[in-house]
């Protein structure tokens, strides 16, 4: 594999950024344009994408599609790959931005090339997130991600737009600049920022500890974890349809990912030894959120705390360091991508006709928009997990793992399944069900053709996926049995390390 | 012992300048005012034959005895301050024209001043250290006071006259109470003086007096104050140069003053930089929150970048070095489109200052909107922009050298010091516009700024030749 795929579908959104930047058209040419360009390019990306996982051998745990390059002198290298755990991200983000592009085809009408070049932008830095292999291009595009979302939010975004965007800027970068420092001093430490040479380079236990909670403070911002995730729900109820499909969708997994790629395999012991930390964190956000999430009068807001719970689900089964607690976290992150994705897509919906988020401006949407009510449906029992949706798996699986580790975690953890139950199904009764009596929806309309083709596909893969979810774990599991052992091999080696370095003490004392 | 044309020829950078200045002068004397854009572009040339020469000369020479050193860092300066010069040359001819202020002594005084840093950051002895720097600061005194009609030109003038003025004397008294105790001058001497023996008072008091000089040239907390107001009184394109080329020279200068004399005593003078470092990084950014005055503001960040580059001297290591040079290569170039871009503020004839009037601007004049917030965004340190590579490798050297604290304090301070530069991207892309800018910037500064846009967003894929360069000046800082 000498063609270098992976640049290709890093960069190819850009090339369509510029393009838009380049036409000639004015006024509305020019945003009919910009919405081409751009839903040409993220369907080639799209191809791209599905062509880099039909290629993807599920066999080997190893990095694949690499391509490495001098870049900046010194141990920085333009390396990138992917492996199970990275090449579903990369699918998921690329399976989206259409979604996204077509969701804003009406829905936006001010500003639309620049709208579209934020959106392309943002494409590249997701997917060079998800490639990278040298930690210090992993952070370019980690931080690089800000600068588009900052403006989609803050030019598209709704009235508190302005508080939104810096409030969800100056968190998500205050978590970050901690993990820069600790990639330097991974730098000083082992001479290098290449990622595959670091997976196989042991800290020492103390150091690990200092690493280890730099890189949670910006994973854990970006997850979002309680108590840092307040700039969600703000940066959602703000944020234009597809923003919000990106946050949720792919911008969280971020975090996820973060703790997967590096928490685990580079800081076994710390990993280890902070897990309950993560556990209770977890379960008080699978909790705390469920419960504000059913005091909510905003559509948007609910769904965006229902994603702190779910990614709760997320970060305690990555930390229950078990293969089902693993799987389900990644089955989870890509079911949520989609899941949520869909939830924001249908909320917006509704927006684009009546111009408001309040549940109580809704009702009885099932009399005029009975297709939307399907999907919706779909959309809202695949979040509270039911069996036969993708949902389900993904929770199923990281309760199955946190069974394993400690029975009282899996107990807290579902009893988070029965709040989402509660406040999903009283979002669907207050919105969809019931008879149409305000007069503001009488004449509304139901899915347009557009519309229909942006959720059909959803509903259909969030049905295959939870029926059969097997050909997402083939492609995750062998990567990660193989992050398990040589977690398990890192952990060893510091335990060796330990008692090598308190026997000459011991023995002092005896003598 | 060279003989004095080996010297002088040593020397030919600073010579062609000095000279040229003296004629461009005499000129602007004898033939009058309508000679002064003339004078502005050969002042121009001159800079760019004198940058030819620095490239070209001997990358490792000593001359007058000693006092005047040529090696590949204060090579690298040099290029960085003449880069600055020139473009302060470039971008001014439209600003001073407009403001009546197309006199053939700006060009003269820039030259001068120019000369004066690249004596500074040549100097190896404080005899020469003293006479480089004074030159230049002259210069600025009377540039700052430019606009002399203007009562807050005036000021600036003179307010930087005096504090410069107490400046000076303090770093001159620094330097005769290191003279009294080394029996020298010289920095090679001074080294080798220290090296073995215990540290008297006295050394310390004398270094401590250089630092607070020093620490003026550069604006750092707590002598900073002069700076928001000459910045603001200035007039523009003054205010550009002050944030560039004697910044370099000032930065460069205090490294090799405190580097090459003091090495072996290195553990003494580094708590004064941590502490100026980190009250510079703090000052920097959350004084600037309540601007909106654009100049005041660039003042502060003025101050909270040079803090940051003291990071690297903190460092004290080749590393560190590497990481100052690329840090003011970085912030100069920055520095330019921004002016460029203030220079630009202009309504009906007027010249604006604020912030609120840069609102809308993304819809009125996208292209410098555009240009304006990679800037910015650039300067608040964030990836994969130019600005960021500046604080990853000053962070890299306080890292190495174990000094945890303060890298925290600096990443947190730089979070800080976000708010307010995306405060003006906000202003600009997120408000409604205001009445547009008058016409447009014009060739030379369309240009300009068209270049810096470019260096700030390419430097990521580009930049691997620069920092190399760097590091290779860098590595000769340290004999």
């Amino acid at each position: 594999m000498n063609f270098p795929i992976l640049s290709l579908v890093t960069f190819l959104p850009l090339v369509g950024a510029l393009l838009i930047l380049v036409q000639s058209g004015k006024g509305e040419a020019a945003a009919r344009n910009a919405r081409w360009i751009a839903l040409v390019t993220t369907l080639a990306d799209l191809l791209l994408a599905f062509v880099i996982l039909a290629k993807f051998n599920g066999h080997t745990a190893a990095f694949q599609f690499v391509e490495q390059h001098k870049w900046l002198g010194g141990g920085i290298t333009y390396h990138l790959g992917v492996d199970g755990i990275s090449v579903l991200f990369l699918v998921l983000t690329a399976f989206l931005m259409p979604f996204c592009i077509l969701a804003s085809w009406e829905s936006v009408q001010r500003r639309v090339p620049e709208y579209m070049v934020a959106f392309l932008l943002l494409e590249t830095l997701m997917i060079g997130v998800f490639c990278a292999l040298d930690l210090v291009l992993f952070y370019v595009f980690f931080e690089g991600g800000l600068i588009p979302m900052f403006i989609i939010i803050g030019v598209w975004g709704g009235p508190r737009r302005v508080y939104a965007s810096f409030k969800f800027f100056l968190y998500t970068l205050l978590g970050s600049v901690l993990m820069l420092l600790a990639i330097l001093m991974m730098y000083f430490t082992a001479h290098t920022t290449d990622i595959v040479t670091l997976l196989h380079t042991h800290f020492s236990p103390t150091m690990q500890t200092w690493l280890w909670f730099a890189f949670f403070a910006s994973f854990a911002v970006k997850m979002p974890m309680w108590p840092v995730h307040t700039w969600l729900p703000d940066a959602h109820v703000e944020a234009p349809t597809a923003g919000s499909v990106i946050l949720a969708g792919v911008l969280l997994k971020m975090g996820g990912y973060g703790f997967l790629r590096f928490s685990l395999p580079m800081f076994a012991s710390a990993s280890v030894a902070y897990a309950p930390l993560i556990f209770v964190l977890s379960i008080v956000a699978i909790i705390y959120t469920s419960l504000v999430a059913l005091a909510q009068t905003d559509v948007k807001k609910l769904v965006a705390y229902s994603s702190v719970a779910h990614m709760g689900f997320v970060t305690m089964g990555i930390f229950t360091l078990t293969q089902q607690g693993l799987d389900g976290g990644i089955f989870q992150m890509l079911s949520h991508g989609i899941v949520s994705g869909a939830l924001f897509l249908s909320v917006g919906v509704i927006y684009d006709r009546m111009h408001t988020r309040e549940i109580s401006a809704y009702g009885g949407l099932v009399q005029r928009m009975p297709i939307y009510a399907a999907c919706m449906m779909v959309f809202t029992l695949a979040n509270v997990g039911l069996p036969g949706t993708s949902g389900f798996v993904g929770e199923f699986l990281t309760m199955l793992g946190a069974f394993a580790t400690n029975t009282w975690i899996a107990i807290f953890a579902a009893t988070g399944v029965i709040l989402s139950a509660a406040y999903m199904l009283y979002l669907y009764r207050r919105v969809v069900l019931g008879a149409l009596v305000k007069p503001a929806l009488a004449t509304i309309k139901d899915l347009s053709l557009r519309e229909v083709a942006i959720l059909a596909p959803l509903v259909i893969l969030i049905i295959a996926f939870g029926v059969y979810p097997k050909p997402i774990l083939d492609v995750t599991s062998v990567s990660v049995a193989n992050l398990i052992q040589e977690q398990k091999m890192a952990l060893a080696y510091d335990r060796h390390e330990a008692y090598a370095a308190i026997r000459p003490i011991s023995k002092g004392v005896v003598r | 012992m060279n003989a004095i044309s080996t010297d002088l020829i040593i020397l030919l950078p600073e010579l062609i300048v000095a000279c040229s200045a003296l004629l461009l002068l005499l000129v602007g004397a004898l033939m009058g005012e309508r000679m002064a854009g003339l004078i502005s572009w050969a002042g121009v040339v001159v800079l760019a034959a004198s940058a030819y020469f620095v490239a070209t000369g001997s990358a490792s020479a000593v001359a007058f005895h000693g006092a005047f050193v040529v090696d590949g860092f204060s090579q690298f300066a040099k290029q960085l301050i003449l880069l600055g010069s020139a473009l302060t040359l470039l971008m001014s001819r439209g600003f001073m024209s407009d403001a009546k202020l197309m006199r053939f002594e700006f060009p003269v005084l820039v030259l001068l001043s120019t000369c004066g840093m690249m004596l500074m950051v040549s100097s190896a002895s404080f005899i020469s250290l003293y006479m480089g720097l004074e030159l230049q600061s002259l210069c600025l005194y009377v540039l700052a006071s430019f606009n002399r009609d203007n009562l807050r030109s005036s000021e600036a003038g003179m307010k930087y006259f005096v504090l410069g003025a107490l400046s000076s004397g303090m770093m001159l008294y620094g330097i005769t109470w290191i003279y009294g105790f080394t029996g020298s001058t010289e920095f090679s001497t001074i080294a080798h003086v220290v090296q073995g023996g215990t540290v008297s008072v006295g050394l310390i008091v004398g270094i401590v007096f250089l630092i607070a000089g020093l620490a003026f040239k550069v604006s750092a907390v707590p002598f900073h104050m002069w700076t928001p107001d000459v910045y603001e009184g200035a007039p523009t394109p003054v205010t550009g140069f002050l944030a560039m080329a004697p910044k370099v020279a000032a930065m460069a200068l205090f490294l090799r003053a405190m580097v090459v004399p003091f090495p072996h005593i290195q553990s003494q003078w580094q708590q004064v930089i941590i502490f100026i470092s980190a009250a510079s990084m703090l000052l920097g950014s959350f004084a600037a929150i309540g601007q909106s005055n654009i100049k005041r503001l660039m003042a502060y960040s003025s101050i909270g970048h040079m803090g940051y580059a003291l990071l690297g001297l903190v460092a004290g290591s080749v590393v560190g070095f590497k990481g100052v040079l690329i840090y003011l290569t970085i912030y100069l170039i920055s520095n330019s489109g921004v002016f460029v871009v203030i220079m630009a503020m202009k309504r009906d004839g007027k010249q604006l200052e604020n912030i609120s009037d840069l609102a809308g601007l993304s819809r009125t004049q996208p292209r410098l909107a555009f240009a304006f917030a990679a800037l910015m965004i650039s300067l608040a340190g964030i990836p994969p922009l130019a600005g960021f590579w500046a604080k990853f490798y000053v962070f890299l050297a306080v890292i190495e050298a174990g000094q945890y604290w303060l890298a925290v304090l600096g990443v947190l301070t730089s979070v800080v010091g976000a708010y307010y530069y995306w405060r003006i991207v906000k202003v600009m892309y997120f408000d409604e516009p205001a009445q547009p800018f008058d016409g447009k910037l014009g060739l030379v500064n369309g240009l300009i700024l068209t270049g810096v846009a470019a260096f700030t967003l390419l430097f990521v894929v580009f930049g691997g030749p620069l920092i190399a360069s760097a590091g290779a000046a860098a590595a000769t800082l340290v004999p």
